[in-house]
């Protein structure tokens, strides 16, 4: 049941773009990248990061500033970025991971506001503006993703990657210990498990992959802004994981395209929207708390 | 003193000015099964908190195998082959019965930062996990989730846990609390089984388990050592009774 469920999507996903506007399509699956990598942090380690913007928004302006000054093609520009927020990660994690709770939250929050400030007044971030007319640039050299359809199935692959790269993180010897710290920290370290350098590690993964999707994101609409920094987004990936049910691997995914989706179709009324969702999350976050996955999955097992 | 295996020295431990551990000296013969009592509130859980660096010292030092682990951090004493439990029981509650034990195995693969390779490695170390099971008499509750257990099941996968990381040193924080006769009864049973090579230090409550697996008890009155010695000998000293009387905790014997 379970590989058909993944395979009938993967095929969805090869479709989609004959079905959907393609645009649209690649920025759901930059989103729900985003999601899934806040996920690996939020629902397998059980921390709660409010800065995540940040390596997705420093990763857009490292992708689009390498493409734009110094002629990187797609593939070495979406790796720079990635490889930058990485190291971010490093850093943020290095001096948040002993917090608890709210303190840690706090703490990536302050981080974040010091990296929208930095995009804000650097020389080459372009200020209010952010980058613009980043080009799309040939793949590999000979692959043109100004085509609608190979910048898609771009995108498309990325996402499978990484979120293979996910699913395998949470399934391997390190996730068993992720979910074992989650269950019982002070079990773990007595049984000899160093638990602030592997919850570091899932800091940086985390951060290193929401990277892999600002990049991918700054090549697709050509632009990285302060949108991309701000703590809106970091808000907004919160909600998403929230929404679609954390610590499942579907939610995240589920949740993105949620958001995203509503976004669009209610782009007509305007700052309404904000309130709009804000209502939807509150809703949801009394009524179902497992999010919409979470709860679809406890009715499938009850009713067997 | 070549056969003492964990010494401390002065160890105290203050809570904003509440003295909860005070200038205790004690020594841990290796291969001793021995046992910590005292009423209620005597500092026997923080006491070790302390050996296991679940808390720092206030003062004084602690000494295992004639090295100074004092300043150590929680996962350094485990790696020395300290391994603890805790008084409220510690299990990974949503992982299957098997999976709590093979995470302890998993540690001396070294696996533990590999995100890139499949958990189904792990499956090398299930038969390990079940025989430690069937030891304690777990061997048919290997798939169950764990949470499901009934509470003297739990303590024991916990023993087993701890056991499979092969201590030198087992700290056992009350391993019998809250159990049933007959579970008080086989966890007797396998702790004195599982001490053949190695060195136990528990914390207990029930004096029956006391006077039939201790070969030196140590009591805490307060934060302070109160007497010390073989069960025949402190179970008559005058001062050791008027304090468990006074706790009224004589029923337990
Ligand atoms: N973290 C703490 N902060 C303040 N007081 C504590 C703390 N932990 C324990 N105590 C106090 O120290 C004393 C000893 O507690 P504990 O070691 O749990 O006793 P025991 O295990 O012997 O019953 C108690 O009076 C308790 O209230
Ligand atoms: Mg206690």
């Amino acid at each position: 049941m379970n590989k058909t469920f993944w395979i009938i999507l993967f095929v969805l996903g090869l479709l989609a773009p004959f079905a959907v506007y393609p645009v649209l399509m690649m920025e759901l699956l930059c989103f729900a990248l985003f999601a899934c990598a806040f996920n690996l942090l939020l629902g397998y380690s059980g921390l709660l990061s409010f800065g995540h913007a940040a390596f997705f928004g420093s990763a857009a302006y490292i992708t689009g500033f390498v493409m734009t000054q110094w002629n990187f093609g797609p593939f070495s520009g979406i790796v720079a970025g990635t490889l930058f927020a990485g190291a971010l990660g490093l850093v943020f994690g290095l001096l948040a991971i002993r917090r608890q709770g709210i303190y840690f939250a706090m703490i990536t929050l302050a981080l974040e506001q010091i990296v929208f400030f930095l995009s804000l007044k650097l020389p080459f971030t372009g200020g209010e503006d952010g980058l613009q007319g980043i080009p799309r640039g040939m793949l590999f050299g000979f692959i043109d993703l100004n085509q609608p359809l190979n910048m898609y199935y771009t995108v498309f692959a990325i996402f499978v990657a990484c979120f293979w790269l996910i699913h395998r993180t949470v399934h391997s010897p390190f996730g068993q210990v992720l979910r074992a710290i989650r269950e019982n920290e002070p079990r773990a370290i007595s049984l000899g498990y160093n638990v602030e350098r592997i919850k570091l590690l899932a800091f940086v993964l985390s951060a290193t992959l929401a990277g892999t999707a600002g990049a991918t994101k700054s090549i697709v609409f050509q632009t990285a802004s302060l949108t991309d920094v701000s703590w809106h987004t970091s808000g907004s990936v919160i909600l998403m994981t929230l929404l679609g049910g954390m610590g499942t691997l579907l939610g995240p995914i589920v949740g993105a395209f949620t958001v995203v989706g509503l976004e669009h179709e209610l782009s007509g009324i305007g700052s309404w929207v904000t309130v709009i969702i804000g209502m939807i999350f509150i809703v949801c976050v009394l009524a179902f708390r497992r999010g919409i996955v979470g709860e679809i999955g406890r009715l499938w097992k009850r009713s067997f | 003193m070549t056969d003492c295996i964990l010494e401390t020295r002065n160890l105290t431990k203050e809570f904003s000015g509440f003295t909860a551990v005070n200038g205790v000296d004690l020594k841990v013969q290796r291969g001793h099964i021995h046992a910590l009592i005292g009423p209620n509130g005597a500092g026997k859980t923080t006491f070790f908190n302390l050996l296991t660096k679940f808390l720092t010292p206030t003062d004084g030092s602690i000494l295992f195998k004639g090295r100074d682990i004092t300043r150590m951090r929680p996962a350094d004493i485990a790696h020395l082959g300290v391994i603890r439990s805790f008084q409220i029981s510690a299990v990974f509650p949503n992982m299957t019965v098997l999976e709590n034990v093979r995470l302890a195995l998993q540690r001396k693969l070294g696996v533990a930062y590999q995100f890139w390779r499949s958990d189904s490695m792990l499956h090398r170390l299930n038969d390990q996990a079940m025989a430690l099971l069937e030891d304690v008499g777990l061997g048919k509750f290997a798939d169950n989730i764990t949470e499901e257990l009934a509470y003297g099941r739990k303590r024991a996968l916990e023993i087993a846990t701890t056991l499979a990381l092969d201590p030198e040193l087992m700290l056992l924080d009350e391993p019998t609390q809250g159990m049933g006769a007959e579970d008080v009864g086989m966890t007797t049973e396998l702790i004195r089984r599982v001490s053949a090579d190695r060195t136990i230090l528990m914390v207990e409550h029930n004096l029956g388990v006391v006077s039939t697996l201790a070969d030196c008890i140590t009591v805490l009155q307060r934060g302070a050592i109160l007497a010390e010695g073989p069960y025949e000998t402190v179970s008559k000293n005058p001062e050791v009774i008027e304090a468990y009387m006074g706790a009224s905790d004589v029923e337990h014997a």
